[in-house]
């Protein structure tokens, strides 16, 4: 039988399978279960959550493979794990340890400062971040079969994520109602493929799932981001930086779930007790931001 | 025709949009009162666990087993067709409605995800099915991702789409349908014309 692997099909909808979910980070696999039996449809495999590599500073890399591998033999739902941006072996490895997704995340020091990942040379789906369309489609072009905000990781500030989300969809709602003749100026103007931005024009959304990510709180936050137009959240420190994650967890999916229905948010977010520590982005350092790292 | 597709998690969206292209009238189910009126409804693909979770929380598992009780089209793919067989080796909610025993991620993990041709009993272009197609054994597009397997099926259930390799990919007992491929994500929309053409008269 002919089957055939790895193409954008299989790579694309699999992330419309993870839509209406939770994404949670986890840094063990007690911490994988947790995150599973709360309901996410899928974890982030890391050393050490966007707080704790905020706050230690250094230089941030891929996990170490065999905490990897302990998480995926920890769950049943799909894992997913980063890689530095344009450290394409990183993705290698990751691959060969049979990760469901990568994450060429700007949370880890970038390998590359101008190239990403040609991630069309694997057979793993990726999974990239962006703060407007352009950036979201240069992702796209380069084979990222899915994409989310960059928002501010390890804040607890959702600010980045609500301004990147309005930024991506508030483009792409110009973009739909542009005449053609201005799409390949604006595909200049955007830094963008511009068979991409015909598609997008044609449509009237991206050609893949679009989730936010980073700085998601609370319940509230991710109801916030469904409405304002996202696929799915994926929520990193937030969880289990804070006082009772199991809780959190759950009720971050229940509110993913219902997000028009601000009876049920209510209802799931009483009782939570602390939510992690935040840190306004106003208040860090242009140097420490995460967000500018790729382009 | 009033067609629901349960919205709690996954690729319900695309369900949505071909059962209205089709020509029924299609709303989410999120909450039991989405059931009033309802003639039809499909469990989508996603993340069986997840799904399972929020159908038991939200008081989703009557509902759903009285809605197939009275003889009204259920179809689940992928996540949706785990949720409405019987799950061999995993401990997570399902409704065991349909006589089939099914293993989740069989085929392997997302890396192993793929592209196949079904051979299917489908009537072979597409158009309005009808009952007199059937027995035409026609190609469909099948996408698996991390696909469950079917182990076994029972004598009272008829199969309607295989792997080149002879296992079962697609499958109906009564008014419930089973693929564990995703037709929502290709142009071919047999199956949901099919589907829609289960409802009893």
């Amino acid at each position: 039988m002919d089957k055939n692997k790895g193409t954008i099909t299989v790579k694309r909808g699999f992330a419309e399978m993870l839509k209406g979910g939770v994404i949670m980070d986890v840094v063990t696999p007690d911490q994988a279960v947790i995150a599973e039996k709360s309901g996410a449809c899928a974890v982030m495999a890391l050393e050490r959550v966007p707080a704790d590599i905020r706050a230690d500073g250094g230089v941030a890399r891929m996990s170490d493979p065999g905490m990897i591998k302990e998480i995926i033999q920890s769950v049943t739902i799909p894992v997913m794990a980063k890689c530095r941006i344009g450290h394409f072996v990183e993705a290698q490895v990751l691959q060969s340890l049979g990760v469901d997704y990568v994450d060429e995340s700007e949370v880890l020091t970038p390998a590359d400062e101008e190239h990403h990942v040609d991630k069309h040379q694997f057979t793993v789906p990726f999974v990239c971040g962006c703060r407007n369309l352009g950036e979201a489609l240069r992702r796209v072009g380069e084979g990222a079969a899915m994409i989310r905000t960059k928002g501010e990781a390890g804040t607890g500030d959702v600010v980045e994520a609500v301004r990147h989300a309005r930024s991506v969809l508030g483009e792409i709602r110009r973009l739909r109602d542009m005449p053609s003749e201005e799409l390949m100026s604006y595909s200049k103007e955007i830094r963008a493929p511009y068979d991409l931005v015909v598609s997008v024009h044609e449509t009237g959304c991206l050609p893949v799932v679009n989730f936010a990510a980073g700085g998601l709180a609370t319940p509230a936050d991710a109801a916030l981001m469904m409405q304002i137009g996202v696929d799915g959240v994926f929520v990193g420190s937030g969880i289990f930086k804070s006082g009772d994650p199991a809780s959190r967890a759950k009720a971050i999916v229940e509110a993913t779930t219902h997000y028009n229905n601000p009876e049920i948010v209510a209802k799931v977010s009483e009782g939570l007790g602390e939510p992690m520590v935040g840190r306004q982005v106003k208040d860090i350092p242009v140097a420490e931001l995460m967000a500018d790292r790729g382009w | 025709m009033e067609a629901g597709v349960l919205a709690l998690q996954g690729g319900f969206r695309e369900h949505v949009t071909i059962l209205r292209r089709l020509g029924a009238n299609c709303r989410e189910v999120k909450l039991p009162n989405d059931f009033d009126g309802l003639d039809c409804l499909v469990v989508p693909g996603g993340e069986s666990t997840t799904i399972g979770k929020l159908a038991v929380e939200y008081g989703l598992i009557e509902p759903i087993v009285d809605f197939a009780g009275q003889n009204r089209p259920v179809w689940g793919t992928c996540a949706g067709a785990i949720f409405l067989s019987k799950l061999r080796g995993f401990n997570q909610p399902v409704l065991r409605l349909i006589d089939i025993e099914i293993k989740r991620n069989a085929f392997g993990r997302q890396v192993d995800s793929f592209e196949a041709e079904v051979m299917t009993t489908l009537p072979r272009t597409s158009g309005t099915w009808s009952s007199s197609g059937g027995g035409d054994t026609g190609v469909f597009p099948g996408v698996f991702i991390r696909a469950p397997r079917v182990v076994e099926a029972g004598p009272s259930v008829d199969v309607l789409g295989r792997l080149s390799t002879g296992e079962i990919v697609a499958a109906r007992q009564k008014n419930l349908l089973v693929t564990v491929f995703h037709p929502e994500l290709t142009d071919d929309h047999r199956f949901h014309e099919y589907f829609l053409g289960m409802m009893p008269d």
